[in-house]
């Protein structure tokens, strides 16, 4: 470990609180349908798509309604994209003449893109055809996005009304999420992403002759557009194989640190929004601290772990203060590369810099714990504000049972109903999770696609199914996760992962925005000051612990305390 | 129904128009405008023709070049097929091929800079340490028949330093290093 290394840590914690009120502010603009710096150029683009797709922009819809609007809207993506990639073979935009992808890898792909989640079952430079990154994919990394963004919003919505029945148009939200907020910061990205090296071009490869007189065919194509959203959305979804270690998808120190910083920033502006729409900025603030104390433990011990070589490596006679550097890249080191694993898994992103397979035990664990803490550390974006919200509202409960009062949050009672929906919400990634790894690792199928002997293969199945159901995309690479088994358990993850949160959530979201706001009394729990702030982080931990300690011991535990290789 | 499913198609078309095709096509055109060389993949050319990009790892095992780090993309440097070993840290594995690397240089792991024994993330780390550059210097220039100090200035006119002190690690491009070399004066200073 370094000082520097360090530094670039809480530099980059700084950062991202510079970025999040400014931002915070525009969405908040955005979603209230106030005229914008960019409205000029944008509002009839936005007019005559709800023109055309008969959409009233002031009709308001019930959770229900807005839930539906979700489901169908998810639906025809999902279908889409699933004969988008059916039929690439037959397609324009396809220089290196890839075939179509077959049904399960299809339908796998589909569902991962389409949930936020990106995980990736193929190898992009040697499957997608520029048509399917363009139309296909980048399109999901902007809608899958967008739609986390709009439920956030509603949910948001669910506090600062009183006495509503609607929670807005889900239409116009997703709507503008894209337009105003995505793809503007999008642009920016990807022109400052090729400026510093990154490919754009409609070509397949370019072809060379090493100093050797070997041939290498090296892969290009629209990277950088595809990328800037990757981020930004919280998509995670590589180009090439590699994700961002790949030198085309990440080519050096300052596109990383925008990479990382894009990762957060909606996340953690819609903290800041959230605090704006409830009249109570540092409601927001302090829901972002505890992402923030949250955040340093993990990234702490995964830079400690990865500062030092591992038990394979010292094995083999390689000096033990040298950084662990089997999967990672020269120009990012230990430091960048453990910071971008715990942001990546704090946000509900998956893009990796470094082979998460390849970390120490402990290292490994901390993308892994971050995942199964219910990415709630900054989160995927929108999926990681509501999912916060959701652990707000159980410590709320909980709070209110240690003094035997009425819990409320935000002047709004939480009741009966509301915990229950809450606890679903929070108990459904859990349950795919461990169901998967458990069917998983009991079946012949499960275990054919495990590369790594002892404790460690165990982990790659438990990080495959964590990722999956928590909508992540990230992986222990070392695990094939491309037959039947693997593909269609892992969708089914990933829908429970996304659906059976969102679904409860609007339903909250519906139930609190019909709720009158009780005014503030003297016994009430102050929800800004640091006994919240503490009490929420420490019940996120011990929901976490109490659901996944048997795994993690079987695991990630269990390796870094064997004192052997497997 | 419809009033669902009319929105539903219409703007995932609309959309799949403007973020599919609209924006990368138009980032294209820009990119291709403003910055060909990087938009194109950072090729460098030498006597007309392209021996590599600046930014993409390449094979190296003539004892006259630096070696970059070890590949696991495809058979070794593979820009078609990028990966890591994703081998795990307590991997018999990865021990046995991280002894088989160091044989590979002849003297004990512990003395051998680490970079030049693990495998990078994508398997086409186009740098490695300074240090792995120093390591090699006397190969290099045994083989080459050039003064050791020629060898060592280049690493050190090629080594990229982290900018501000904390953004990335000190490193040298491989290729780029080797191309030097190249231009070298062979028997430089040699009496």
């Amino acid at each position: 470990m370094t000082l520097d290394g360090w530094i670039l840590i809480l530099v980059f914690i700084a950062l991202v609180a510079a970025i999040a009120r400014p931002l915070g502010l525009y969405l908040e603009a955005v979603f209230a349908a106030r005229r914008t710096l960019l409205s000029a150029v944008l509002a009839p683009v936005e007019d005559s798509f709800y023109r055309l797709a008969g959409v009233k922009a002031d009709a308001e819809q019930d959770w229900k309604e807005y839930a539906l609007a979700i489901l169908a809207f998810s639906l025809v993506c999902t279908l889409a994209l699933y004969g988008l990639l059916r039929v690439q073979g037959a397609l324009p935009l396809n220089p290196q003449a890839f075939a179509g992808v077959a049904p399960n890898i299809a339908m796998n792909t589909a569902v991962s893109f389409v949930t936020n989640t990106n995980w990736q079952a193929y190898a992009g430079e040697s499957t997608m055809s520029h048509l399917t990154q363009m139309a296909g994919l980048t399109v999901q990394n902007f809608l899958s996005a967008a739609v986390g963004i709009a439920v956030a919003i509603a949910f948001a919505r669910g506090f600062a009304r009183r006495g509503a029945s609607t929670i807005g148009n889900f239409w116009v939200d997703m709507t503008r999420a894209t337009i105003y907020v995505l793809l503007p910061i999008s642009i920016l990205l990807a022109l400052i992403f090729i400026a510093l090296g990154m490919p754009q071009t409609l070509a397949g490869a370019l072809p060379a002759t090493t100093l050797e007189g070997a041939s290498q065919d090296i892969a290009v194509g629209p990277v950088a557009s595809q990328i800037a959203i990757k981020m930004l959305g919280t998509n995670g979804g590589g180009f090439f194989n590699a994700n961002a270690a790949h030198p085309f998808e990440n080519t050096g120190p300052i596109v990383n640190l925008i990479q990382m910083l894009s990762i957060f920033a909606i996340g953690a502006g819609l903290t800041i929004t959230f605090g704006r729409m409830v009249g109570d900025e540092r409601q927001g603030w302090a829901l972002l601290a505890a992402m923030g104390a949250l955040f340093l433990i993990g990234t702490s011990v995964a830079y400690w772990a990865e500062a030092q070589a591992s038990p394979a490596l010292i094995a083999a006679g390689v000096e033990p203060s040298a950084p662990n550097m089997e999967g990672k890249e020269t120009r990012f080191g230990a430091a960048a590369s453990a910071l971008f694993a715990a942001i990546t898994t704090a946000a509900s992103c998956g893009a990796v810099n470094a082979m998460h397979d390849s970390f120490s035990a402990l290292g490994g664990m901390v993308p892994l714990t971050n995942i199964l803490a219910g990415e709630v550390i900054v989160g995927g974006v929108g999926a990681g504000f509501y999912g916060i919200l959701v652990f707000a509202i159980l410590t709320i409960f909980v709070a209110g049972l240690m003094v035997g009062r009425t819990p409320a949050y935000l002047g709004k009672k939480i009741e009966a109903r509301d915990v229950k929906l809450a606890m679903l919400a929070i108990l459904a990634s859990p349950l795919a999770i461990l169901i998967g790894t458990a069917l998983a690792a009991s079946t012949e199928w499960g275990r054919a696609g495990v590369q790594d002997a002892g404790p460690h293969g165990f982990t790659e199945m438990a990080y495959a199914f964590a990722s999956a159901a928590g909508n992540n995309g990230s992986a222990f690479g070392g695990l094939t996760a491309t037959n039947t088994f693997y593909t269609y358990a892992q969708a089914a993850a990933m829908l429970i992962g996304r659906f059976l949160v969102i679904v409860p959530a609007l339903a909250i979201a519906g139930n609190l925005a019909a709720k009158p706001v009780a005014p503030a009394s003297a016994g009430a729990f102050p929800t800004t000051g640091p006994l919240f702030i503490g009490l929420l982080a420490f019940i996120i931990v011990i929901v976490g612990a109490l659901t996944f300690f048997p795994a993690l011991a079987l695991g990630p535990l269990a390796e870094a305390t064997a004192d052997r290789l497997f | 129904m419809t009033r669902t499913l009319r929105p539903a198609l219409v703007l995932f078309a609309l959309f799949t128009l403007l973020t599919g095709i609209v924006y990368p096509l138009a980032l294209t055109a820009i990119g291709q405008a403003l910055f060909q060389h990087a938009a194109d993949g950072s090729p460098i050319v030498r006597d007309g023709r392209v021996v590599g990009s600046a930014l993409i790892g390449q094979s190296f095992t003539r004892d006259d070049y630096f070696w970059g780090r070890p590949s696991a993309a495809g058979g070794g440097y593979d820009a078609r097929a990028s990966g890591g070993s994703n081998l795990g840290p307590t991997s018999h594995v990865l021990a046995d091929r991280v002894r088989a690397e160091a044989a590979r240089y002849g003297v004990a792991a512990k003395d051998i800079p680490v970079d030049l024994l693990t495998t990078s993330g994508s398997g086409l780390d186009p740098h490695i340490s300074p240090a792995a550059a120093r390591f090699q210097a006397q190969r290099v220039a045994g083989a080459r028949r050039v003064p050791i100090e020629a060898v060592r200035r280049l690493i050190e006119a090629h080594t990229e330093l982290p900018i501000a002190g904390i953004l990335g690690e000190a490193r040298v491009n491989v290729l780029e290093l080797n191309l030097a070399l190249d231009e070298l004066p062979a028997h430089e200073g040699a009496s």
